[in-house]
């Protein structure tokens, strides 16, 4: 029950911020930051007391677990599990959200109710995407995330917020189409199998037969997550979104929304698909570097400080999808961790940037300059993420690009090395952002306010997760190492039968799909 | 005549009486509150006494008509969408100086005529409703005559309205010529018993899809629909898109269900060209407008092409998401135009693209009703179009039309961008800082904003809890 209140409180919240907001502009933040808070330590308190027992079919160990019927004539249930993926993700969630709403304090003062139902309302919808074991209700929430953000980007973003929320909406909605057509044929084709119609993702994936359609199947889901990531070839709606988007959106989108593709790859590809994906991974391998690479030689080309900061979380991306394809448990964890630890430092970076735009009205870096001498506590933060944005060692992110390489390193030795060439260009655009708008000569006319309390709170506590996220890594990797030796156990398991001859499950032809049957019966 | 073919015409003969009585209303003194009122306990009246005809169902009337449960479900769908037509039309009449009465006279009749189609299952019958409806719109989108656009709209279609039911006419004759009947059970068992047809026989059909088509807007029989919807009154174009194509959808299911023409694989194919041509048209050509209605109008050629995949699908699955589809489509067209007409007055329509800008900063409750409509339209979920477009994905995909189903994910891409495009005028700032302030730039009404309110939480409730709507389909809707 605890996983649908921590939907039902946000969406709540959401409603209740924007009737508050018809009669004073203040409510709303505070109704976003008691629900978020209420949320954040709902899923703390879950870390610290939930412990994975509860079987919820497929093998797997939950930490909580809801199940009832929602549209029966479909098969369609409402059915939230989490585990140790899901989370921490939930927790960065909550996190970012009241990072979001502390950012948003002086920013956003036009429509705060509407605006503070919209941030809510992507965060529940992000919140039930990490949470939803019934892929309907997975692209549901999918779906729920993509509407009020298409608001936030739209109503309050900078000067081309229009063409940014268009570009956003229609990428992000072609991708989930395809993955709706891939989920309605995953349906068909186990109910055809074995005659029991569900969206249940547990069961699907215990009993998946495997077809020839497999790799078109996944092909559906693998688009709509790789527009979400992004992966190169279709980033182009992300640098447009990131930069128009008002610093809460900027923050959202890259601490969240694109970690749902990263959670859509670790939860459903690898273990629905393995032998796609298998045959994918060299691809997806150049797909990373090419997105480390280009990511970082644009965000070097920047001259819009959202832009740069934009480039470089294509290029962080990168990383993730070389560890997850890397099929080992060490890259997994990298990529996982990478998901987190990008999630923070950009989220920090976006709210830097946004203060810095709401100060001086401008993002362009050849306006700025020698700005350490006026805002030294704003110049102290920003060191921190930009140092951990490039990799340095003490800091989460290294610990995830490390993870990630040595993984990866077994598999793929040619590839690894090119990607870790990545970190060399990271050192670049992450002092360049340092030179351009701290050091080196301030124009004259430039005036601004430093930090204030507000937010040195929100720096210093993210500063704080990302150091001990670089020190302490085992807390995340503990929680999250059920979820990664399960799809570890299920690779070495494809392998296996695959070894065999593949009499059991994932073979490519009509003839084994009964011989799945029969070995189901005699068990 | 038995008694209990009384009971099932009752709701007809009491939708015929209204038109009477308000004839003869007029003739004593006008008033128009007076008639809207008795429109509306007529409307009601109906609906009512299709609950003491639901216990006589199915019940077959000189093999004309047949009243069973898919004719009752079609007839409470039709009924209450003239009943939130006529408070919609109250709303939006009363401004002009035209006599408004007579208006509800034809909302009766071609209320009437889309009933009849309901339950035709003859050739006669058929024609008889089509006829009462098509002659009925021709008075009503040319009503407000002095605008030169409803005349002309009004024009248009009796020209082709006409035409076609000439070709649906020649179509029937000839089919006759070769069966022998006009009864549909008959023309059924006479396909049956000599499996292949004749040349002369399909050409029959072929013209009369000609004339049905046309009706209801499918490609290339949707040269009319955008200036037909752009000219006539606001509460007619909603009538045009709700209780006609609702009441011609109904009997060409029941036409083809009833000859199995399932079995025809180039009838089969004629129609899928159709759906895919009217969806990729309609799309594409509404992509170009700049006016709201008529943007609505080619989005409902590319509705009519998705609701002509659950048809295509066939058998009971395809029945049911055709049902909820068209459901889910008047809840939302309904809706839509609702609000179009609430704020339009009568100097112009407001329904230029631009007239919506900053909508949303002086009416907001509007404008996110209008967005919910529009955000249904486009099948994206919590509303109820989107459930109804998986049903007729899920229809498809069993049926094993999967490029069918494609289609209509690639085409509800496309769709999109329309559909957002207005949203983005909705909330887009105002011009001018003096618009901002006038609130009363828009017209509104307690009683059209309480509809369209039920409208907006049926809207939601059918997007997130289908579950009831589909029990009571699956028990009701079987041919």
């Amino acid at each position: 029950m605890v996983l649908v209140w921590l939907i039902v409180i946000l969406m709540g919240a959401g409603l209740l911020a924007w009737m508050a907001g018809r009669y004073n502009a203040m409510w709303p933040r505070f109704i976003a930051l008691v629900a978020l808070l209420v949320g954040f330590f709902m899923s703390i308190g879950l870390w610290i007391t939930g412990t994975p027992t509860i079987e919820a079919g497929n093998g797997g160990e939950w930490i909580q677990h809801f199940q009832s019927d929602w549209i029966p004539r479909f098969g369609i249930q409402f059915h939230l599990a989490m585990d140790g993926l899901s989370l921490m993700l939930v927790i960065l969630t909550m996190f970012l959200g009241l990072i979001a709403v502390l950012a948003s304090w002086k920013e956003i003062t036009h429509r705060t109710g509407f605006f503070h139902f919209n941030l809510l309302w992507v965060l529940a919808g992000i919140t039930g995407v990490f949470l939803a074991m019934d892929l309907f209700l997975f692209y549901f929430f999918w779906e729920v995330m993509l509407i009020p953000m298409y608001f936030l980007i739209g109503i309050w973003g900078h000067e081309k917020r229009i063409d940014a929320s268009y570009k956003f909406f229609i990428f992000t909605q072609a991708g989930g189409l395809l993955m709706f057509i891939s989920i309605l044929a995953l349906y068909f084709i186990h109910g055809d199998a074995t005659g029991n119609y569900t969206y249940n993702y547990l069961v699907i994936a215990e009993n998946f037969p495997g077809t020839r359609a497999a790799p078109w199947i996944m092909a559906g889901f693998l688009i709509a997550f790789l527009i979400k990531l992004p992966a190169v070839p279709v980033h182009s709606w992300l640098p447009a979104a990131h930069t128009q988007a008002p610093t809460a959106g900027s923050v959202i989108l890259a601490g969240l929304l694109l970690k749902t593709g990263a959670y859509g790859l670790f939860r459903f590809i690898i273990p629905l698909f393995p032998e796609a994906s298998e045959a994918f991974a060299p691809a997806a391998m150049i797909l990373g570097i090419i997105g480390i690479m280009y990511g970082a030689k644009l965000a070097y080309a920047q001259t819009d400080l959202k832009r740069l900061v934009a480039y470089t979380s294509i290029s962080h991306m990168g990383f993730i999808l070389i560890g997850i394809y890397s099929f080992n448990s060490l890259a997994f964890q990298g990529a996982f961790m990478q998901v987190i630890a990008h999630g923070i430092s950009t989220g920090a970076l976006f709210m830097i940037a946004g203060a810095i735009q709401d100060r001086l009205h401008t993002r362009d870096l050849n306006k700025m300059g020698g700005l350490w001498s006026i805002a030294p506590r704003m110049g102290g933060v920003t060191l921190v993420f930009v140092l951990a944005s490039l990799g340095l060692p003490g800091m989460g992110n290294f610990v995830a690009e490390f993870m990630t390489l040595v993984g990866a390193f077994q598999v793929y030795p040619v590839y690894t090395i090119i990607a870790a060439m990545g970190l060399i260009v990271y050192a670049i655009y992450a002092l360049y952002i340092m030179q351009k708008v701290f050091f080196g000569r301030k124009p004259e006319a430039v005036k601004m306010k430093d930090f204030s309390v507000r937010e040195m709170i929100m720096g210093l506590s993210m500063a704080a997760i990302i150091i001990w996220l670089g020190f302490f890594p085992n807390n995340v990797l503990r929680t999250s190492q059920p979820t990664i030796d399960k799809m570890q156990e299920n690779i070495r398991e494809y392998r296996q039968t695959k070894e065999l001859g593949g009499i059991k499950a994932f073979k490519p032809d009509h003839e084994s799909e009964a011989g799945i049957q029969l070995t189901k019966k005699s068990e | 005549m038995e008694k209990l073919d009384i009971i099932s015409l009752i709701p007809l003969m009491i939708l015929a009486g209204a038109s009477v009585v308000i004839m003869l209303m007029i003739a004593v003194k006008r008033n128009h509150q007076f008639t809207v009122i008795f429109s509306l306990l007529a409307f009601a009246a109906s609906l009512i006494s299709l609950g003491q005809l639901s216990s006589v169902l199915p019940r077959q009337i000189q093999s004309m008509m047949l009243f069973d449960e898919y004719a009752l479900y079609f007839m409470v769908l039709l009924l209450i969408s003239a009943l939130i037509i006529t408070i919609l039309s109250y709303d939006y009449i009363k401004q002009f100086n035209e006599n408004k009465e007579e208006y509800y006279i034809l909302l009766f009749l071609g209320t009437l005529g889309a009933g009849i189609l309901v339950v035709a299952n003859h050739f006669a019958t058929f024609f008889l409703g089509l006829e009462l409806l098509s002659v009925s719109l021709y008075v009503m989108i040319a009503y407000l005559r002095q605008r030169d656009v409803s005349v002309e709209a009004g024009a248009k279609y009796l020209v082709l309205a006409a035409a076609s039911s000439a070709f649906l006419l020649f179509g029937m004759a000839l089919v006759y010529s070769q069966a022998g009947t006009m009864f549909f059970p008959e023309l059924g068992n006479y396909l049956l018993k000599f499996q292949e047809t004749t040349d002369i026989m399909m050409l029959g059909f072929a013209m009369m899809f000609v004339g049905i088509s046309f009706k209801l807007a499918l490609v290339p029989f949707h040269m009319w629909t955008p200036d037909v919807y752009q000219g006539s009154p606001v509460p007619v174009t909603g009538f045009i898109a709700t209780v006609s194509k609702g009441g011609i959808f109904a009997v060409l299911f029941r036409f083809f269900a009833e000859l199995n023409l399932y079995t025809f694989p180039n009838i089969m194919m004629l129609f899928m060209i159709i759906a895919i041509a009217s969806m990729f048209t309609g799309n594409f050509l509404a992509l170009l407008q700049k006016n709201v209605k008529r943007i609505l109008a080619y989005s409902s050629i590319a509705h009519f092409g998705y609701l002509l995949i659950a048809f295509i699908a066939g058998k009971q699955l395809g029945l049911e998401a055709a049902s909820f589809y068209l459901l889910a489509y008047f809840v939302t067209i309904l809706g839509a135009f609702g609000i179009v007409s609430l704020i339009s007055d009568r100097e112009k329509d407001m329904d230029n693209v631009t007239d919506y800008r900053g909508l949303f900063w002086r009416q907001p409750w509007l404008a996110v009703i209008f967005s919910g409509m529009l955000l249904s339209l486009a099948g994206i979920p919590l509303t109820a179009g989107f459930v109804g477009k998986f049903y007729i994905a899920l229809a498809g995909v069993e049926a094993g039309e999967l490029a069918l189903v494609i289609i209509l994910a690639v085409n509800s891409v496309i769709g999109l961008y329309y559909y957002l495009r207005i949203m983005v005028m909705m909330f887009s700032p105002v011009a001018g800082p003096e618009v901002a302030i006038n609130k009363t730039l828009y017209r509104t009404s307690m009683s059209s904003l309480a509809i369209l309110s039920l409208l907006f939480v049926a809207l939601l409730w059918f997007g997130v809890f289908p579950q009831s709507v589909i029990d009571f389909i699956r028990m009701v809707v079987v041919l």
